[in-house]
């Protein structure tokens, strides 16, 4: 069966650890990390990557614009 | 199963063309730049990056000029849509809009605003309504609910010494110029797109010589809440929108 699948890139150094994009994940892929950036905020990341299906919506709202999804089909 | 692969035949969503690299000095969560990349995105998808001038305000968003990569003017605080008018009547094959806060567009510049859209002026307002003050250090705004806590209403506003909250979008509405009013949020992905929608349909009504549009946009102010953004965004939810419903308010076809 054919299957989307998706994954995401996070400008980590332009992220600023808000959480928009975590509490807007219809998959809960995200998390924020443990770690800081050189900003010290706590960057965006997929803590479940097998979960996205590259909806977007998280991209969507982000207000820093750090984010980039992509998305492929698996036959 | 197979990684996704990252690679351009693949790409669904990047960061818009038209907004520039520098770090936004907005606080982490705040509206502000969901709404700047709504815009970026909006203009470069009418092929009209060559051909705008956005006027930014006095706020939060007095920067907004480092952000979306177009031409800009920088208004004194509250004027924006008088600078606006001179512009669009000065260049009439130029997208004109403005972008202001609630403090900006509906305290001090209530006069130029409303007299822009009884005008019926070819120009876009973009309204951010957090309804506070957000540059300044989160003091009261016409705009703040009652009850809420600001700065200068420690207490929560009180009617009978703060007077009341107001409504610009719908006083607008009641003018003939203005012919496209709406009220949008960028609180979830959902009205995210909306408001997207919204601010296109605004941008090309302007283009065709339609007339005046507003498009509010509810939106959060974490720091001057004092809240943290995922809060904010459902403290939008539960409070800001009983009192500014989402929706088209005017639409003369
Ligand atoms: C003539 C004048 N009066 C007052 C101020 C102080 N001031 C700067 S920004 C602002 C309010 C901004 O609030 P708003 O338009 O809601 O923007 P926000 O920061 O909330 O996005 C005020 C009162 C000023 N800069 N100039
Ligand atoms: S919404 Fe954007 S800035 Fe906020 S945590 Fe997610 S990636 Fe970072
Ligand atoms: S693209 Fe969709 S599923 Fe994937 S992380 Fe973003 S919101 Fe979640
Ligand atoms: S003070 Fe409020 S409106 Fe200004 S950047 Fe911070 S959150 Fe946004
Ligand atoms: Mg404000």
């Amino acid at each position: 069966m054919a299957k989307i699948k998706g994954t995401i890139v996070v400008d980590k150094e332009r992220c600023k650890g808000c959480g928009v994009c975590v509490a807007s994940c219809p998959c809960d892929v995200l998390s924020l990390s443990s770690e800081v950036n050189g900003k010290g905020y706590p960057a965006a990341q997929m803590a479940v990557p097998d979960a996205c299906t590259g909806c977007a919506s998280c991209a969507v709202i982000c207000p820093d614009s750090c984010i980039t999804v992509y998305r492929q089909k698996f036959e | 199963m197979a990684e996704v692969e990252i690679k351009q035949e693949n790409l669904v969503y990047a960061k818009p063309r038209l907004i520039t690299d520098n770090v936004m000095h907005y606080c982490p969560g705040c509206s502000h730049g969901t709404v700047h990349k709504l815009i970026a995105e909006v203009i470069d998808e009418l092929g009209l990056a060559e051909r705008t001038v956005g006027v930014s305000p006095v706020g939060c968003s007095v920067f907004a000029y480092n952000y979306i990569d177009i031409d800009w003017m920088e208004a004194a605080h509250g004027r924006a849509l008088a600078v606006a008018t001179a512009v669009k009547r000065l260049k009439p094959e130029t997208l004109v809009f403005t972008y202001q806060g609630d403090g900006d567009l509906s305290a001090i510049g209530t006069a130029e605003s409303i007299h822009a859209a009884a005008r019926g002026e070819n120009v876009v307002a973009i309204y951010i309504n957090n309804a506070i003050y957000g540059m300044t250090g989160g003091q009261m705004a016409p705009t703040t609910l009652l009850g809420m806590k600001t700065a200068t209403t420690p207490y929560g506003r009180d009617p009978r010494l703060n007077g009341y909250p107001y409504k610009i979008a719908e006083m607008m509405a009641h003018l003939d110029g203005a012919t496209y009013i709406t009220r949008q949020s960028v609180h979830k992905p959902a009205n995210v797109r909306k408001c997207k929608a919204a601010i296109k349909k605004a941008f090309q009504r302007s283009m065709e010589g339609k007339g005046f549009s507003l498009v509010e946009v509810v939106s959060t102010c974490n720091s001057g809440w004092k809240l943290s953004p995922v809060a904010s965004n459902e403290w939008l939810e539960q409070n800001m929108l009983p009192f500014y419903p989402l929706g088209d308010i005017k639409e003369v076809k």
